[in-house]
């Protein structure tokens, strides 16, 4: 789906160009169908083989919604680190922040009880504020700092979750915690999948639309402006710490709705679901998928998290079967984070695009050939005058 | 005092006044170690010595690489980890120590060994990692060798966990602990006033490289200025390779000497101790030799605290403070004179 909609421009002529054209006219348009139409897809598609051998079609809809709270958080890191250049390593920590802002709002541990639907907002507000805690004594300094400071950040979260019992739970988590509800109807934990699915489909349009608004916006300029030369971008009276400022908010407040909706999601959240792994995984999602190129995130997210939660398993159950001798014995499961790692290396030296790669992202990234790069990214092109 | 730092009074690139260190945060760190004397009692005063000594090790290694390439090394704290698992294997598999040696000679020889093979090891690990995932990166995006680094990271940690699984191992320690020596009439152990020793004139003998040797002057060339260095003939590639190399050796002898005083070693050791580590190098200063040992001093002294006064689950949240608290006040570290670039 990404290859259709994304703009494409290998080609000057072709079907592939005029989709290209038309979604790089009508962005919302194109989110919302190119979205829904997967959305619609994904549930059909896991009826037929092999994919129904797996499990049920409940089963993978379960997962789906839990791989679209992964495309949410790629999207919202795609915002610091493909589009302002920011390394975040703390990513998790966001994402907690707005899981326990509604644990703590809407559980019997606190007596209290919001709607879900105004927490989405006040998680992600949450989730913002804290970004700016931490961003703007951080932002002043060079961009490296920021990835340390995160990194310490992403390890503290769980931490204090942890210890602080009295008002967490520390490690058994907060457990109960109520489901959305549309009026009087409750969204059922088990049986039905479709109302979680249809929210997070909803969450995933609405948030890729203002996202791409962003990117095109006076903002978005200013992120990419200070991606590429920070020096040049405050010489042409872009205010540097704002601009970062504002990414690593936006980026965090992502995370905080995420986390909301993983809480409504799990009825219970524990410090454990926020590890570093996370963080870890999200970055991994954002790099193979395209730093900076929105669909390429997404489409790269949702390729990860497939590959994590059933090729790993699937590949373990086949060995298992086939009985190879030294292949059944590996836990592939094991292997995951180590080949996160190799692919993060490789991509960087190999292909620093990702596999999805945005057009000024990739002209970017590959300084050497810039010369004689034209305007189309024609290697033969010749110079725009 | 000037003269020690591998990092140049001033850059090119900078638009900021790089600043002497006076003499005030000499007599500060003064004042805080005569304060924690007596706040921690000597013995855990020793102990946060040698708690202390080990994070400087591994802090000199971020700190080199940071000076001369102005690149964080996330990988270094997983080099520190991989150190403490080499020695592990030395110890066990090649010299067959299970506990403490009998005699001294065997001490001797069985510490030489380990620190010898483990350090040339690490070392070479450290430069191979330069070698494939930082320098073809050399004139990328400050991103890329970033992300390639937190994916080091991740190898080293999940292939020495497919190894030795992800539960603490207890390790050798060849110095018994009960070694005890009785100075002014508190008891210490050998083993604190090797770990010290140790640590303090492998940090003398750095100090002495980087300021005295040709080797030492193309490193500090390098790093004021990578361009003119090469252009004045410094093999840039070679300078850089042997940053690395020195840098990762430090972080193998601090691997040693954690398996030899905690008795055991885990391979989430990097992530944890490289954090604070780091913290003891923007503490002392990025870019400063001595900054970064003073630094991990301090570390240590603000872990012992925390743990002595029963916030040891705290410790980590308080380094984490002390990183915000110095990047808000004094970005340059307490001995920096390369100030954090603003804008």
């Amino acid at each position: 789906m990404s290859a259709a909609t994304s703009p494409a421009a290998t080609s000057p002529r072709g079907v592939r160009s005029r989709i290209g054209a038309f979604s790089d006219r009508h962005r919302s348009t194109s989110v919302f169908f190119g979205v829904g139409l997967a959305a619609m897809a994904l549930p059909l598609i896991v009826l037929l083989p092999p994919f129904n051998s797996f499990s049920g079609q409940g089963v993978w809809m379960d997962g789906f919604t839990i791989a679209g709270i992964f495309i949410l958080l790629a999207l919202g890191l795609n915002i610091v680190v493909g589009m302002s250049g920011l390394l975040d390593l703390g990513y998790a920590a966001f994402f907690a922040i707005g899981a326990y802002t509604y644990a703590l709002a809407a559980s019997p541990f606190t007596g209290i009880e919001i709607s879900f639907w105004p927490m989405l907002l006040i998680g992600a507000v949450m989730a913002a504020v804290f970004g700016i805690m931490l961003g703007a004594p951080t932002l002043r300094l060079r961009g490296d700092y920021l990835a340390i400071v995160t990194l310490g950040f992403g390890e503290i979260v769980p931490i204090t979750i942890l210890n602080l019992s009295r008002y967490t739970e520390g490690p058994n988590g907060i457990g109960g915690i109520t489901a959305p509800s549309i009026g009087d109807f409750r969204f059922p934990t088990t049986g039905n999948p479709w109302p979680y699915y249809l929210v997070m489909l909803g969450l995933i349009i609405v948030s890729m639309m203002l996202i791409y608004r962003l990117q095109d916006s006076r903002l978005g300029r200013s992120w990419m402006a200070v991606r590429e030369d920070e020096l040049a971008a405050a010489a042409n009276g872009i205010n540097t710490v704002t601009t970062k400022l504002l990414a690593f908010a936006l980026g965090a407040s992502t995370a905080g709705l995420a986390g909301v909706f993983l809480a409504a999601k799990l009825q219970t959240v524990t410090p454990n679901l926020f590890r570093f792994d996370v963080s870890f995984t999200v970055l991994a999602m954002v790099v193979l998928g395209g730093m900076g190129n929105i669909w390429g995130v997404a489409v790269g997210a949702f390729i990860i998290f497939m590959i994590q939660s059933v090729l790993l398993k699937q590949l373990n159950i086949f060995f298992d079967n086939v009985d190879v001798p030294i292949l059944s014995d590996i836990d592939f499961l094991q292997y995951q984070f180590l080949l996160y790692g190799i692919a993060l290396v490789g991509m960087m030296l190999l292909r620093p695009e990702g596999l999805f790669p945005s057009q000024r992202r990739k002209r970017e990234l590959h300084t050497e050939e810039d010369a004689d790069f034209g305007e189309h990214g024609d290697p033969m092109g010749a110079s725009p005058e | 005092m000037t003269s020690s730092t591998v990092t140049a009074e001033a850059r090119p690139n900078r638009f900021l006044v790089a600043r002497r260190s006076g003499v005030g945060p000499y007599l500060f760190i003064l004042a805080l170690t005569v304060v924690m004397y007596f706040v921690l009692g000597p013995k855990q005063f020793v102990n946060a010595l040698t708690i202390g000594a080990i994070y400087a090790l591994v802090a000199l290694g971020y700190t080199m690489v940071y000076g001369i390439i102005e690149l964080i090394n996330f990988a270094h704290g997983d080099v520190f980890m991989v150190g403490s698992f080499v020695s592990l294997f030395v110890l066990t598999n090649i010299l067959g120590a299970t506990g403490p040696a009998p005699d001294l000679a065997t001490i001797v020889y069985q510490l030489v060994v380990t620190f010898a093979l483990t350090m040339s090891v690490v070392g070479v690990l450290g430069v191979t990692i330069e070698r494939f995932a930082y320098r073809p990166l050399r004139n990328a995006p400050r991103l890329a060798p970033l992300i390639t680094a937190i994916g080091i990271s991740f190898i080293l940690q999940n292939v020495v966990q497919l190894i030795y699984g992800p539960s603490p191992i207890n390790t050798p320690q060849v110095i018994p602990p009960s070694a005890r020596v009785d100075m002014a009439g508190v008891s210490i152990g050998w083993i604190n006033i090797f770990i010290i020793v140790t640590a303090i004139s492998l940090m003398i003998g750095l100090q002495l490289f980087v300021s005295r040797t040709k080797v030492g002057r193309a490193m500090r060339s390098t790093a004021s200025d990578r361009e003119a260095a090469s252009l004045m003939g410094v093999d840039i590639n070679r300078t850089i390779a042997i940053t690395f190399l020195i840098g990762s050796a430090l972080a193998g002898a601090a691997g040693v000497v954690q398996g030899l005083y905690f008795g055991n070693i885990t391979s989430a050791l990097g992530f944890q101790s490289g954090l604070k580590a780091f913290t003891a190098a923007v503490l002392g200063g990025i870019g400063n030799i001595t900054g970064a040992a003073i630094g991990g001093f301090m570390i240590g002294f603000v872990e012992v605290t925390a743990a002595n006064f029963g916030f040891f689950v705290w410790a980590q949240a308080a380094v984490f403070m002390i990183l915000i608290v110095t990047l808000v006040f004094r970005p340059s570290g307490l001995f920096g004179q390369q100030l954090g670039e603003r804008a």
